[in-house]
């Protein structure tokens, strides 16, 4: 059926796939039937990874959160929790994130400013003061610095008397994503794999309910690329990271029921809801049939997926808020394990309380006042939703192979060549966002004159804070058992060249105080940095 | 300056501090190299010192800087110094991404000529370079 007449336009979706005006039920024939949809909670889990989902516990949310020193972020974490946030998602400053002192000279105007700014374990001791965290499970957005700031959160966790072995929580922990968008690289593409290995493999051994990498197809796809590339490319990630685990002789059940992937949510909404019913059938195919998995938990698609930024714009800010509560409404019908939505400031700043607490509302609201927790999978079903499903996952497939023909995504990476391939097609969606041909509410229709724009209120930065945090370091590094701290970034230097598992020594450091600018200046020195290979 | 001799002008696209969103710079580097100059993109995580210094080696007409972490003031200011150490004050100067409105005037102070916010189009930075570029040093 395609009920199509001469006059219609044709209709394209970002991934690539014609959309037809109607559908029937043999266009689910057609595309492969129902063979892959299956059940909830039952392999391929294309309908969600639990039989009951939302009915038995709804999403978790999690809003990005953090700024200024330790004390102010742990006061923003009790407010979103007394407001009914019912999971942490830690925003770090770009210096931790790039494994700097606060009082490096590159870090200069940048402490605090995004993000918490962390430099040893006495701050994050400070920034989960008073917070449960068996109640609430944190994320630690963390990524060229992870293996030291989940080395330092488990410290702090087992300093607080709970028992590490039964701790959960996340890390971002996705570093080749970061070569492609976000930026927050430190070490060369292969130690920085060798890396992730060692926090998954020690992980394993040592934090078994600890997730130690989140999969972020998100970032790549802020970056430029469509809604199908998004989660080939992250699949392709997670295989690299797999592999590297697996060639140290871990069996795969030992780990992937950790793993957990963070994706993006904005623009079509049917596209987006196929792509995530899509993603956990192919997720579990892969596992399954290339991994030889037997625990279906390993072949488990969990996920984080909130509004992207991607989605939201600089023009009419208010307009956000509402743009925010579809992406919402698009992760609850897509049934993700964990929600976080960017504030509809997110074109301007970091959030401010206030309008972090409007993300929190929106999240809230759709579970309270909308019936999406009622049932599983809803959009099951549907001619056009179970086609296009299948549509979505041979694209995926279609694209992961492409991957492999080029030489894998380590190798594109490396080469700069995913890069300049995503930031091409930024292009040309900004030269269509710039004619018109991809329509933008605010930005090339239904624009205001500037002087209607009203202000919004933004998150201000305090240089205060700034200063306080390296007093504080300051006075860390007076006060310290300095004979300990050179024997630990000894040992971490000694662990790193002998190409052992580098987290017991960064554990090690970690609790004799040792900072994040100091154990990763000591990585360098035997891994070295990245050079960004500069490819239009 | 018309687009037919846009390939005489040199420009610097750089990112500024430990700011990580590329996106934007890398579609204003495409954008302007569509647009027939000839364009240098600097990559991540630059000082103010390696721009200042790849814009005096690489003898630039345009500096432009993308910004979109919240650093742009403290960096401009830094970068105002080495410009004017330099010997490149009449070098046409820009900002583009994260530059909210009520930072703009403190900016055109430090010396900025342009400034292109989230939102701007493409043409609206490819047309000041065409009309400013080079005046500025010819003036």
């Amino acid at each position: 059926m395609d009920g199509s007449s001469s006059d219609l336009k044709e209709v394209i979706n970002e991934s690539g796939i014609e959309i037809q005006p109607l559908y029937g039920p043999e266009d689910v024939e057609e595309s492969g039937g129902i063979e892959f949809i299956g059940d909830p909670g039952s392999y391929p889990f294309t309908r969600g990874i639990h039989k009951e989902m939302y009915r038995k516990r709804p999403w978790t949310m999690r809003q990005y959160a953090g700024f200024g020193n330790p004390v102010d972020t742990n006061k923003r974490f009790k407010y979103l929790i007394e407001n009914g946030q019912t999971g942490l998602n830690v925003a770090f400053d770009l210096a931790t994130q790039t494994g700097l002192d606060s009082d490096n000279v590159l870090a200069e105007g940048e402490v605090g400013r995004v993000g918490m700014a962390i430099d040893s374990l006495r701050d994050m001791e400070i920034a989960f003061d008073g917070i449960d965290l068996e109640k609430i499970t944190v994320s630690l957005t963390i990524n060229g610095s992870a293996a030291i700031l989940i080395g330092m959160y488990l410290a702090m966790a087992e300093k607080k008397g709970y028992d590490v072995s039964k701790l959960r929580g996340t890390a971002q922990n996705d570093i080749l994503k970061e070569f492609v968008g976000r930026g927050t690289w430190i070490f060369p593409v292969e130690p920085s794999i060798k890396l992730v290995g060692d926090t998954i493999e020690y992980c394993a051994h040592n934090a078994p309910k600890y997730s130690p990498v989140s999969v972020c197809g998100y970032h790549i796809r802020e970056s430029g690329c469509n809604p199908a590339e998004e989660i080939a490319y992250a699949f392709c990630i997670a295989k690299a990271y797999a592999d590297e685990v697996k060639a140290r002789g871990l069996d795969i059940d030992e780990f992937a029921g950790r793993l957990s992937y963070n994706l993006n949510i904005f623009g079509n909404l049917f596209e987006q809801v196929a792509k995530f019913r899509a993603g956990r059938g192919l997720w579990a195919k892969i596992i399954k049939e290339e991994y030889d998995a037997k625990d279906p938990r390993s072949m488990w698609l969990r996920m984080i997926a909130g509004g992207g930024g991607g989605g939201l714009t600089f023009e009419q800010p208010e307009v956000n808020i509402v743009r925010g509560a579809y992406y919402a409404l698009i992760s609850a019908l897509s049934g993700t394990q964990t929600m976080a939505l960017c504030s509809y400031d997110e074109a301007y700043t970091i959030p401010t309380e206030y309008s972090a607490r409007i993300s929190l509302r929106t999240m809230q609201l759709l579970m309270e006042e909308t019936g999406l927790c009622d049932t599983v999978d809803p959009m099951a079903g549907s001619y056009y939703m179970e086609t296009l499903t299948n549509q979505m996952r041979d694209k995926m497939e279609e694209i992961m192979t492409d991957v492999d023909v080029q030489g894998g995504v380590v190798e594109m990476i490396k080469k700069g060549e995913l890069q300049a391939k995503v930031s091409g097609q930024a292009y040309q969606m900004q030269k269509d966002i710039d004619s018109g041909a991809f329509p933008k509410v605010g930005v090339n229709c239904y624009r205001v004159e500037e002087e209607e724009e009203h202000e919004v209120e933004f998150h201000p930065y305090n240089t205060k804070d700034a200063e306080l945090q390296i007093e504080s370091l300051k006075e860390i590094r007076a006060s310290r058992d300095q004979v300990a701290v050179d024997k630990c970034l000894a040992q971490l230097k000694a662990d790193a060249e002998a190409g052992k598992n580098v987290m017991p020594a960064i554990v090690e450091a970690v609790k004799a105080y040792v900072t994040v600018g100091e154990m990763t200046d000591t990585m360098v020195e035997i891994y070295g940095r990245y050079e960004e290979p500069i490819v239009f | 300056m018309t687009a037919a001799n846009n390939s005489k002008v040199k420009i610097l696209v750089g990112k500024p501090g430990l700011d990580g969103h590329d996106v934007g710079a890398k579609v204003v580097v495409r954008a302007l190299m569509d647009a027939g100059f000839e364009v240098i993109y600097t990559g991540l995580r630059k000082t103010p010192s390696e721009i200042a210094q790849q814009a005096l080696d690489e003898k630039v007409d345009v500096i432009g800087l993308s910004s979109l972490a919240g650093s742009h003031l403290p960096y401009c200011k830094k970068l105002k110094g080495l410009i004017d150490q330099y010997g490149l004050k009449e070098k046409l100067w820009l900002i583009g991404g994260c530059v909210p409105k009520k930072d703009h005037a403190e900016l055109k102070k430090i010396g900025l000529d342009g400034i292109f916010p989230n939102g701007s189009k493409l043409e609206d930075i490819i047309v000041y370079i065409e009309k400013n570029a080079k005046m500025k040093e010819d003036a």
